[in-house]
């Protein structure tokens, strides 16, 4: 018999029962929840009478639909908005669940408050009502999204109804080259594997170069799993998770972080584990990418050229024409030439203090071109605290950035920050799906770096031109 | 939960793959508390035109397809966010069935809890029904649950494979958290258990 991969062993230390044909019910020890995938879940149970199993594992805060304007406690103006805040203000009270509301400066995006808090912890599974929970893997958590009968479910029973998902490796080896980011990573596997590449796996991300990943950084990584249609990213804890978890303020103190510790060394895949996919990219080849069409899969290197629709195959032929069309581009035009309206920096992708620093690091002396709107959107409160006391707050207002509030904003444009039809936006956020960030409005992915360089030019820009040339020897 | 056993009925042809959930409702529409009424607004913005007027392009605004009940698509439907108010839009539009070669994994989940089916067919059989689709309101496809055959309007019979857990639901209308519910016992004995062996979750 094989070993077993992490995910297996995650697995079956939450399997509460197995059905014949191998249908498990799944214990769920962390259950983070928004207003918006929330409010008809907290319906359902107050329809059948029923309560919240576990408010303790329980952890609310709303973050798509808040503003992130400096005036947001005057409230917030589109009624349905509202309304589903208030909503989510009512459930956690009425259901007694952890909560952290607006005015709390711990408020963020529930991607980066579960991390920061310590509520997210090796070896734990972990569910949302949003794809983007795979960010939680970064811990060697099996942490994946879920729809809202499944929210109401885990609100109810704290389990949720699962079949097992097959096990895939993605190995980057060696290191990173200079100008390289974990953003770059994620992407460049989306864009080898494609959007459907992951789909009915679990991912566990290894390698050289993971390893040599901040938690940040590896947060990056897992979070686009799903782009990759992965239910989950995993990445095996080490002493960078254990450092990072250690002192957080839900995290276990004293001899429960002993007890924990020597678990959580256990999370590991076997040498000899079975894995049913393997993918293995090599750090060096990977370049600084931006996306050049509506789907994360379309990655290129930005030294590149657009592509012609007819270098695909299949229906990508038609989807190419259409999201060139979309994007209003041309096959065959230099990546660096296209030019952008607006930058976007934030997001449970990259709305963390070590993206911030990646941007101001390139933006320090230098200012936004004229004409372009550029905001930068801290992942939390917290985020924001730490980047003004680091001085990084300073850095994006003397280049000409809007200093935001904490929120989702303009990743999917629930709130009032959206892009206008046609308007182009280099963005640091995970979906460049038509429409995603404004009605007609044109998304690049790429690092923060990437997002600050074109800041900074006014086109996509190969942020290695900007950086301090190394010393000659 | 409606129970689905057979249905009969036109299919719109859909091949664009990578149908994302933004596409199918865009996020101007979950600002709602409720699961109804997203109908209207399912695939809003190829749907509608900028003055709000109809697309006449769009398959779904066509006279054909009004009334469509089945979805033949391209690969990867649903991939994207999780909103479940994606599969609740499609429901409340009427439709019960979505065929492609291949689902986003947590849209494929949401259809099941919704009385809808998924159906995944390699791609040779998606051809086939899309050809099928693409003749019109006359031609009715006909999805059997129970026996797991997609009939086409020309009586060509494709088998399709579908978890036995979830296929039982959805024919007798289930509602999972209820069938949970009854394992209440399960759940304290491992929440006792976990208590124990890792106490400081």
């Amino acid at each position: 018999m094989s070993g077993k991969t992490l995910y297996d062993k995650i697995w079956d230390a939450h399997v509460v029962q197995q059905d014949a044909d191998g249908t498990c019910l799944l214990y769920i020890d962390r259950h983070l929840v928004h207003e918006v995938t929330s409010p008809q879940a907290f319906e359902g149970l107050r329809m059948s009478g029923r309560k919240v199993r576990a408010p303790e594992r329980t952890i609310a805060v709303p973050d798509h639909n808040v503003p992130t304007t400096l005036d947001r406690e005057s409230g917030i103006e589109n009624e349905e908005s509202r309304i589903q805040v208030e909503a989510l203000d009512k459930n956690a009270r009425d259901f007694g669940v952890n909560y952290y509301p607006v005015s709390d400066v711990r408020q963020g995006i529930v991607h980066i408050v579960g991390p920061e808090q310590g509520w997210t912890l090796p070896g734990m599974t972990v569910v949302c009502g949003d794809s983007h929970t795979a960010t939680h893997g970064a811990f060697g958590a099996l942490a994946h999204g879920i729809g809202t009968s499944e929210v109401e479910h885990v609100l109810a029973t704290q389990t949720l109804i699962q079949s097992k998902s097959k096990n895939m490796k993605v190995e980057i080896t060696g290191q990173l080259r200079p100008g390289v980011t974990a953003k770059d990573i994620t992407l460049s596997v989306i864009g080898h594997t494609g959007t459907g590449g992951g789909t009915g796996y679990v991912i566990e991300y290894c390698g050289e170069a993971i390893r040599s990943l901040s938690m940040e950084g590896r947060m990056t990584v897992c979070n686009m799993a799903i782009e990759g249609g992965a239910r989950a990213g995993l990445i095996a804890p080490d002493e960078t998770t254990f450092e990072y978890v250690k002192g957080r303020p839900h995290a276990p103190k004293g001899a429960q972080f002993e007890a924990a510790h020597s678990w959580w060394k256990t999370l590991f895949s076997d040498d000899d584990a079975h894995w049913d996919k393997v993918v293995t990219i090599k750090g060096e080849d990977i370049a600084p990418v931006v996306t050049w069409g509506t789907s994360p899969e379309d990655v290129l290197a930005i030294t590149d050229v657009v592509p012609a629709p007819e270098s695909f195959s299949g229906g990508k032929v038609e989807a190419a024409k259409r999201a060139l069309s979309y994007m209003g581009l041309e096959a065959g035009q230099k990546l660096t030439d296209i030019k952008i309206d607006t930058v976007f920096i934030g997001s449970c992708t990259n709305g963390r203090i070590e993206d911030l620093r990646a941007a101001a690091e390139i933006l320090k002396g230098k200012k936004v071109k004229d004409g372009m709107r550029a905001m930068v959107v801290p992942g939390s409160g917290l985020v924001r605290a730490q980047a003004e006391e680091e001085g990084l707050a300073q850095i994006f207002i003397d280049a000409g950035f809007e200093w935001r509030l904490a929120g989702c904003s303009m990743c999917l444009a629930m709130n009032p920050d959206q892009l206008a039809p046609g308007e182009r936006c280099a963005a640091t956020s995970n979906r460049n799906f038509e429409g995603r960030q404004g009605k007609g409005g044109r998304t690049h992915l790429m690092s923060p770096a990437m997002a600050a360089a074109a800041a900074v030019t006014g086109h996509l820009t190969d942020v290695r031109d900007l950086m301090a040339a190394p010393a000659e020897a | 939960m409606e129970k689905f056993e057979k249905l009969t009925g036109i299919a719109a042809p859909m091949p664009l793959v990578n149908i994302d959930t933004d596409m199918i409702i865009p996020k101007q529409f979950l600002k709602t508390i409720k699961r109804s009424g997203l109908g209207v607004h399912a695939f809003d913005e190829m749907r509608y035109l900028d003055d709000g007027s109809e697309n006449p392009e769009f398959v779904l605004n066509q006279p054909a397809y009004r009334e469509a009940s089945v979805i033949v698509a391209g690969d990867n439907f649903g991939c994207g966010s999780s909103r479940e108010h994606a599969p609740w839009a499609l429901a409340d539009f009427g439709i019960k069935v979505v065929i492609s070669t291949s689902f986003a994994d947590i849209f494929y989940n949401n259809c099941f809890k919704n009385g809808m089916l998924p159906i995944v067919m390699p791609q040779d059989v998606v051809d086939v029904l899309m050809k099928d689709a693409e003749k019109g309101a006359n031609a009715r496809m006909t999805v059997d649950l129970e026996n797991q055959v997609v009939t086409t309007s020309d009586g060509e019979e494709f088998a399709f494979e579908v978890d036995p857990f979830r296929k039982h639901c959805l024919v007798e209308g289930l509602d999972d958290i209820g069938l949970t519910m009854e394992k209440a016992g399960a759940i304290d004995s491992f929440e006792a258990q976990a208590a124990q062996s890792r106490p400081w979750v």
